[in-house]
């Protein structure tokens, strides 16, 4: 049927198909990014003891649908003072690298829209991406508390990114390969074991809280500390234009998880040799990253700035850079079986 | 025309009209932005002549880091426009010298057939690596230039951050190794404090 349609379409073939497959993408991800809203009400309601969204359908289900249509509906106002123009592009510029970044995320052997040699590359620079969204938002709203949270938040995305980037150096350096599909070929063979979380322990540590931070999720939020700014760099925003900054925050947390699975959890591939490889295992393995992430929100007090840029600056950035000595000396050596 | 001179040229004229904005645009913020978006413009030229890694490198250092610091300066700033523009007549034929010199630059470079190499420009297969290639050549042919321009890069690094280092006096900071290590001890008395009477026999 596919080729008949080929046939039909010319020379319109290709991107067409590639539009179809980036819909195929896109669309799962917004419906996982409005459940992992309920499941974040839900998992934080039962780990407070509470019930969490109950009355909007069943046990809540529909409740990300009535929270979407309420921000649809709502007015979107512009203050007086701001900036029109990069107020309005600000949230345009938080979701779009969040969603670009998905395009050379492998979901299986095949499944993957542009299989690049640069992907890892291609990751961080889109990831680097996502704080012009929040610094812009905190200018263009003219209003202080926005502009304290944007340059908090700029602060913080530019200090973890580097912690982040040298984890990522220890994974390229374990497989060869800045392909995210060669990446996970390259942790194939004995099933859990060959999985380079267990060389890398402590890179995939780093990763996963830099992760939490470069997200401006608890407890590194502190470009909304609404105790202290208000809600940040979105204080002032409010209808869809709110709704993106929330959207572009999940699509980016599931993107964490998703690469946090690929890069150190073997992504499609099974934990044990007698089982088959599979999506449901990257899907399986990226929920668990992103129960983390719930989880972190519900049990850890926010950080205080100057410890903030600590733990970047003293403790991640050192760690990882002797890390990746590590490796390299490691990888000399017969000891390394990855 | 092909589809990959028509994004060339999409890409070419976004560049000059974000480069031309960067200089003309009133507002600082604006010409940070518009710098952002040539560079955008830059990569995306780049990956039109299969070179990913340089381009995606653009995006991530210039784009991600460099220009994110620079919007952070420049945002801070009370920039009073008039004043800037004030001598701007006085520095025009300074500036006119410059441009065209490095026009004429441009053109010696670009219109030679032996400098510019646009013929010997090879299409690659799929699998070929650029950053293997480039990562290659790095390590082995040009290794020494690597080398001494990556620790001339670390000095001004070094130099950088020692220009921010001064003693301060009087000035409180924590240390988050003695917090960890605090015993109860250090913190905590218990004092036996004698026993009271009783509610019961106050009643009474």
């Amino acid at each position: 049927m596919i080729e008949t349609l080929q046939n039909l379409l010319g020379v319109a073939w290709t991107p067409l198909w590639t539009l179809v497959k980036i819909v195929l993408i896109v669309a799962p991800l917004m419906v996982g990014v409005a459940y992992l809203t309920y499941v974040e009400r839900k998992v934080i309601g039962y780990m407070q003891v509470r019930i969490g969204p109950n009355r909007v359908g069943y046990y809540g289900l529909l409740q990300p649908l009535a929270d979407g249509m309420k921000l649809f509906f709502k007015e979107i106002i512009i203050p007086a003072g701001s900036n029109k123009f990069l107020f309005v592009l600000a949230p345009v510029l938080c979701l779009m690298p969040a969603l670009a970044a998905w395009a050379v995320v492998p979901f299986n052997a095949e499944l993957v829209l542009a299989n690049v040699n640069a992907g890892l590359l291609y990751i961080l620079a889109m990831t680097s991406l996502g704080v012009y969204g929040v610094i812009l938002a905190g200018w263009a709203s003219n209003s202080k508390y926005a502009f304290l949270g944007s340059l908090r938040s700029a602060a913080q995305i530019v200090s973890y990114e580097i912690a982040m980037g040298f984890a990522l150096v220890c994974v390229l350096m374990a497989s060869g390969s800045l392909n995210l599909g060669d990446i996970v070929n390259g942790q194939k063979g004995a099933g859990l074991l060959s999985w380079y979380i267990i060389p890398l322990f402590p890179m995939f540590l780093v990763y996963l809280i830099s992760g939490v931070a470069e997200t401006n999720r608890a407890p590194f939020d502190l470009a909304e500390g609404e105790s202290e700014i208000v809600a940040g760099f979105h204080v002032e925003y409010s209808g869809m234009a709110f709704a993106l900054f929330f959207l572009g925050e999940y699509a980016n947390m599931i993107l964490i998880a998703f690469l946090t699975a690929i890069m150190f959890m073997g992504g499609w591939l099974s934990p044990v040799t007698f089982l088959p490889d599979s999506i449901v295992w990257l899907l399986a393995k990226a929920s668990f990253v992103l129960f983390l992430f719930l989880w972190f929100r519900a049990t850890f007090p926010r950080y205080r700035y100057d410890q903030l840029m600590r733990l970047g600056w003293k403790v991640f950035i050192p760690i990882s850079l002797i890390w990746v000595v590590v490796v390299g000396l490691w990888m000399q050596t017969p000891l390394w079986l990855w | 025309m092909n589809v990959e001179s028509l994004v060339f040229y999409v890409f070419a004229a976004l560049m000059i009209f974000a480069g031309l904005r960067v200089i003309t645009a009133r507002n600082p913020v604006h010409s940070a932005m518009f710098l952002v978006l040539a560079f955008c413009s830059a990569s995306g030229i780049w990956m039109l002549l299969e070179a990913e890694f340089l381009s995606i490198t653009l995006v991530l250092v210039y784009v991600g880091a460099v220009m994110v610091l620079f919007l952070f300066v420049v945002m801070m700033l009370d920039i009073n426009l008039d004043q800037l523009r004030e001598g701007f007549w006085r520095w025009f034929p300074f500036g006119a010298a410059l441009a065209l010199v490095m026009v004429g630059e441009m053109v010696y470079v670009l219109g030679n057939r032996k400098t510019a190499a646009t013929e010997g420009l090879v299409r690659h297969a799929a699998d070929y690596s650029n950053i293997k290639e480039l990562g290659r050549l790095i390590y082995t042919d040009y290794v020494y230039p690597f080398e001494i321009a990556a620790v001339v890069l670390l000095v001004a690094m070094v130099a950088a951050i020692a220009l921010t280092l001064r003693r301060r006096i009087g000035v409180k900071s924590q240390n988050p190794g003695k917090q960890v290590l605090v015993k109860k001890a250090d913190r905590l008395r218990i004092v036996p404090v004698a026993a009271e009477k009783s509610g019961s026999d106050r009643a009474a």
